[in-house]
């Protein structure tokens, strides 16, 4: 009886700038020191350690942080948008903050994954640039995020940019399997499927132990990124109360 | 006593008639990029439909920037929203003037532009079809993007980058059925899917947004 509610108070605590600052340092120096520990594992493992893959040699490692990059990017635009419909919802200021800290780092970490992408397209597809559903999709993303940072740019008045960069959040994640599987339908049927002959073994098992640790890494990583932009966010924000003056007078100390 | 529906379509129909010039700008856009494109390739004929459906495209975003422009200028977007009338019809009822004023001629001056960039009249039917089940859907995302970037002073390019994403599945289909030529049922189900999702989702998100651009 008495748990009943943790969920909504965790919730309506969460939606407090001043409870989140004070509780998020310790989580952000955490998660930051598992994710450069993971990402620090994992890279020498599989840069250093795992043979190489049979058809792509060498070009095949770039995998552990081009996979990483990829799924990140659209677990940030999901989380984004969840936010988003919070916002909506409920007018947290704090999921608005979310957005505006979580979608540059997006952003970053999309045009890691395009890139990369790009770098190990070369000399295994013989192309930097294929049409496929992952590819496409990718870019949409980069371009989403493009709309949300122009959005919130493009409007003086933060409540309404927030109210409108949710909205836009929102209304984008519809498109994300869409675009999928309007990619997958058409354009990819015109490739060549040998292109992806070479992709199949690379989930031996070999592989699979440092891919996981990075994936974990990467995540644990850009979760302290995140909360690190966060509290700047609160801060910057927020900056005009008292208990925020009270941290900047003894931090300044 | 008539249906908001169709009390908002006769009034924007009748202010585009009287102020021509802004109406057929978009049309004019489209066939200079036509134009243009076919310049451009001169030597070879065969460019195909797919600049036909990215001129669409880029035409719509450009004419969905002024579908609440003057509507926010003289107030009467605010006297819509504070009306008791359902939003919901009033704002499909803009649609689908919008779309017989952008969309349509668009679409039907569509198969004169595959000939004008390939040389011949191939495929043109089902261009002309999956335009007029894909600029609706534009016409719908373009909404979107109008009422979001209403009152910023900058609507055009931004607006163009926050409808693009969104453009793409429509695009995709599109292309993919006018590639496919008489057997492309299945992308045309595909584009009407689309455009059914669409028309449902859209006004909501259209009112939302406007309901943002007024409050505050």
């Amino acid at each position: 009886m008495i748990r009943r509610g943790w969920i909504r108070e965790a919730f309506h605590r969460s939606g407090s700038p001043r409870w989140f600052f004070a509780a998020s340092r310790r989580w952000m120096i955490g998660l930051y020191g598992v994710g450069i520990v993971l990402i620090l594992t994992g890279s020498i493992w599989g840069l250093g350690f795992v043979p190489p893959e049979r058809y792509q040699g060498e070009s095949a490692r770039i995998l552990f942080i081009h996979v990483p990059a990829a799924f990140l990017a659209q677990t940030i635009y999901v989380a984004v948008a969840v936010a988003g419909l919070v916002y909506l919802v409920w007018r947290m200021k704090m999921a608005d903050m979310l957005i505006a800290a979580a979608a540059p780092i997006g952003t970053a970490i999309t045009a890691a994954a395009l890139a990369t992408g790009f770098i190990w397209g070369i000399p295994t597809w013989g192309a930097g640039w294929v049409w496929d559903a992952r590819t496409v999709s990718t870019l949409a993303l980069l371009l989403l995020f493009f709309g949300l940072l122009a959005l919130r740019q493009a409007i003086p008045r933060p409540e309404r940019a927030a109210m409108a960069v949710s909205l836009l959040a929102v209304v984008g994640v519809v498109n994300i399997p869409i675009i999928k599987y309007s990619v997958e339908w058409f354009i990819t049927l015109h490739q060549p499927s040998s292109l992806e002959i070479g992709k199949a073994p690379t989930i031996a098992a070999v592989y699979l132990w440092p891919l996981g640790i990075n994936i974990l890494g990467y995540y644990c990583f850009v979760a302290g990124a995140t909360i690190a932009a966060l509290r700047a966010k609160i801060v910057a924000r927020e900056g005009t109360t008292d208990w925020v003056q009270a941290w900047l007078k003894k931090t300044a100390r | 006593m008539t249906s908001p529906l169709l009390a908002q379509f006769r009034r924007d129909l009748l202010l585009a008639i009287r102020s021509r010039s802004e109406t057929v700008n978009p049309l004019a856009f489209f066939a200079l990029g036509v134009l243009l494109f076919s310049l451009a390739h001169a030597g070879q004929a065969n460019i195909g439909v797919g600049a036909v459906w990215a001129l669409a495209l880029f035409a719509n975003a450009l004419a969905a920037e002024g579908m609440f422009r003057g509507d926010d200028e003289d107030g009467t977007l605010e006297q819509l929203l504070i009306h008791r009338r359902p939003l919901f019809t009033t704002i499909l009822g803009k649609l689908f003037a919008h779309w017989l004023l952008v969309g349509l001629p668009i679409s039907a001056l569509s198969p004169l532009a595959a000939m004008a960039l390939q040389g011949s009249l191939a495929n043109g039917g089902t261009l002309l079809a999956s335009l007029l089940l894909g600029t609706p859907t534009l016409t719908c995302i373009g909404a979107i993007g109008a009422a979001l970037t209403l009152g910023t002073g900058r609507g055009g390019l931004l607006l163009t980058i926050l409808a693009m994403p969104l453009y793409l599945p429509v695009l995709i289909f599109g292309v993919g059925a006018s590639a496919l030529g008489n057997d492309a049922a299945f992308p045309l189900l595909a584009l009407a899917a689309l455009l059914a999702a669409a028309a449902t989702v859209a006004p909501f998100a259209v009112g939302k947004a406007l309901a943002i651009s007024q409050e505050y």
